[in-house]
């Protein structure tokens, strides 16, 4: 990782196809978007990696940033692939997990590990957690890393509400490089762990992680990008033949889809949401003190959980229907108590700090004087959030011009009145003597 | 002068789904000022129970909050039924909440005793069947 880079975006604009419309500036839930000269433009600071604007792109100009399996050739010596459960949701009438995993052993892995593993262990870890009472509730989940990006811009108060416990993936890659060096004794640079993700967020997760230092997966794939292949050798396989490989269960499975994660728990007072808006929702009536009742909080960015996620080859709908087909014959985890727990893996290192993005300035006197002018631009703007002027609505643009970023003249209806002013003055002065000329 | 924002909201009181949306949109505000979190927090809870307090007792009525970089200050009035007996209402468990509105979570008594404990300063003036006003002052870098 480039250490002077101070962010890294897996979503990325192909600049070639964008046409400059308003969609993704619209839908980003964090106002990060502008369109300048006809081309969107992300701002690094604000972008949470959801990948909204990726979903809503009619142009498909947005797009995530990975690695494909052929960049990986060379570099390890023993490559180990890291499924997340949405995975196994995206095969039609799958009722063996080991078609999956056994074809990414012919798709060209050495090895599987199953993140499934990793969510088993935070389940048992945050039941213990919630038990010993020393988490602030309500507690919120760590697992989606676009909503914790999304606290630490956006909600101060809820920075230590958050579950301070690694994300399953970076529990389950520690675990499988650990693995697979008892295995093969290779040293642990010689490992390649390779993570199949659903969406962008964890990609960017995985070079910058939040909480921990380092996330342990060298590269991610997209299960859009493998799902043909992989389900080419899939289809060669013959049941009798599989070897038996997967110890997922139906707690850690369920992850994958919005609930799992909560229900798990075995909790008396949980809510559960999916959907980047209403996860905003959530978050404000969780700052606001309104649900302060509750134990734990989940909230997943993509609709339906990560088997929304944008990278996913099948419709969110789809896949959760097909994941709780798969769930009726997994097994639920075991207990396992604190002792046999790896806390080294399972701990965040790293307190998650609020990053206050948004502000206007840094001093709180001048912030204040921006803010006034922000009021006064915005009551001289027409207030039909249209969007043609390249900020999502009138207000993102009145902030964008206290910013230094933007004039009042990206405001298409504001330049419009200075044109006919204009022009009436030229009309005025050229026949000093006529009427005013016709307006429209 | 040019340090003092002013904002203004108008109440409704019939719309209970509306309510505490003046407190939301005071602490969006802040949070774009760059306000310390504790600082918003005991602004968006005063201003939220003040709000409420106004649409379940007073049929709503109208908020100004001067924000400068030394303190918050909210004014909230209202035409409501006023307030016989101030000491009374401020204390703990106090309340004349109807079932309906209890129903709805409300009415635990601790509304205006929170106000009092958030801000730094609360002054109540009432009259009975004209309206009343509360001013609550909520310092920035100091604790209340
Ligand atoms: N603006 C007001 N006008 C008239 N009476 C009020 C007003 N605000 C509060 N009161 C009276 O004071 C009482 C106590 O208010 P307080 O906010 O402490 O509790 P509550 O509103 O009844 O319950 P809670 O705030 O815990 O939901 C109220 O029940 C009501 O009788
Ligand atoms: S990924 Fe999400 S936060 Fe980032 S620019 Fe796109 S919509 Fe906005
Ligand atoms: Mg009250």
């Amino acid at each position: 990782m480039n250490k002077t880079q101070k962010f890294y975006h897996s979503v990325a604009l192909n600049a070639e196809k964008c046409r400059g419309c308003t969609n993704c500036i619209k839908r980003c839930p964090t106002e990060a978007i502008r369109v300048r000269n006809g081309k969107a433009h992300i701002r690094a600071e604000r972008c949470i990696d959801c990948g909204e604007c990726i979903k809503i792109c009619p142009h498909h100009a947005k797009r995530a940033i990975h690695r494909h399996f052929e960049d990986l050739e060379g570099l390890y010596e023993y490559l180990v692939a890291l499924p997340a459960p949405s995975l196994y949701g995206q095969f039609n009438n799958l009722h063996n997990i080991d078609f999956v995993l056994n074809g990414l052993l012919h798709f060209g892995f050495d090895d599987v590990f199953e993140v499934t593993r990793g969510a088993d262990m935070i389940t048992q870890y945050t039941k213990i957690l919630l038990a010993e009472g020393k988490l602030k509730k309500p507690v919120i989940s760590s697992a989606c890393p676009a909503v914790v990006r999304l606290i630490r811009a956006r909600f101060p108060e809820l920075c230590q509400h958050v579950l301070p416990v690694a994300a399953p993936y970076i529990v389950a890659a520690k675990l499988a490089r650990k693995a697979a060096i008892a295995k093969t004794g290779l040293p642990a640079e010689k490992i390649g762990i390779i993570l199949i993700a659903p969406c962008p967020a964890k990609i960017t997760d995985v070079r910058m992680p939040v909480g921990v230092k380092t996330s342990g997966i060298d590269a991610v794939l997209a299960i859009d990008d493998i799902y043909k292949g992989l389900l080419n050798e899939m289809n060669k396989l013959e049941e009798k033949d599989l070897q038996p490989l997967s110890q997922a269960t139906a707690t850690g499975t369920s992850w994958c889809i919005s609930g799992g994660e909560a229900r798990a728990l075995k909790q008396d007072k949980y809510l559960i949401c999916n959907g980047v808006e209403n996860v905003i929702e959530a978050l404000e009536e969780t700052e606001d003190g309104k649900l302060d009742d509750l134990d734990f909080i989940e909230l997943k960015a993509c609709t339906e959980g990560c088997v929304g996620g944008v990278l996913t080859a099948e419709s969110p709908f789809v896949t959760q229907s097909r994941v709780y087909r798969l769930l009726k014959n997994l097994p639920p985890a075991n207990d396992i108590p604190k002792e046999a727990l790896p806390l080294d893996i399972l701990d965040w290192t790293e307190a998650l700090e609020y990053a206050p993005i948004f502000q206007l300035d840094g001093d709180l006197t001048t912030a204040v004087q921006k803010m006034r002018r922000l009021e006064e631009i915005v009551k001289t703007l027409p207030g039909l959030d249209c969007g043609s002027c390249g900020a999502p609505n009138c207000r993102a643009l009145a902030e964008d011009i206290v910013r230094g970023e933007s004039s009042e003249h990206a405001c298409f209806f504001i330049l419009k009145n200075k044109i006919n002013r204009m022009y009436q003055e030229i009309a005025i002065s050229e026949h000093p003597q006529e009427e005013k000329p016709h307006e429209k | 002068m040019n340090e003092i924002l002013k904002l203004h909201y108008v109440v409704d009181g019939n719309n209970f789904s509306l309510a505490g949306q003046a407190a939301s949109d005071v602490k969006k505000m802040l949070k774009t000022l760059g306000m310390a979190p504790d600082v918003i927090r005991r602004v968006s809870i005063a201003m939220y129970e003040g709000e409420m307090n106004m649409v379940i007792h007073a049929d709503g009525g109208e908020i100004d909050v001067d924000v400068t970089p030394k303190a918050v200050v909210m004014r909230l009035a209202d035409r409501g039924p006023g307030i016989a007996d101030i000491d009374l209402v401020m204390q703990e468990g106090y309340s004349t909440a109807p079932d309906d509105i209890r129903a709805l979570g409300f009415g635990a008594g601790m509304g205006l005793p929170n106000m009092k404990k958030y801000s730094n300063d609360l002054k109540i003036e009432s009259q009975l069947g004209i309206g009343t006003t509360i001013t609550m002052r909520v310092d920035i870098n100091s604790r209340g």
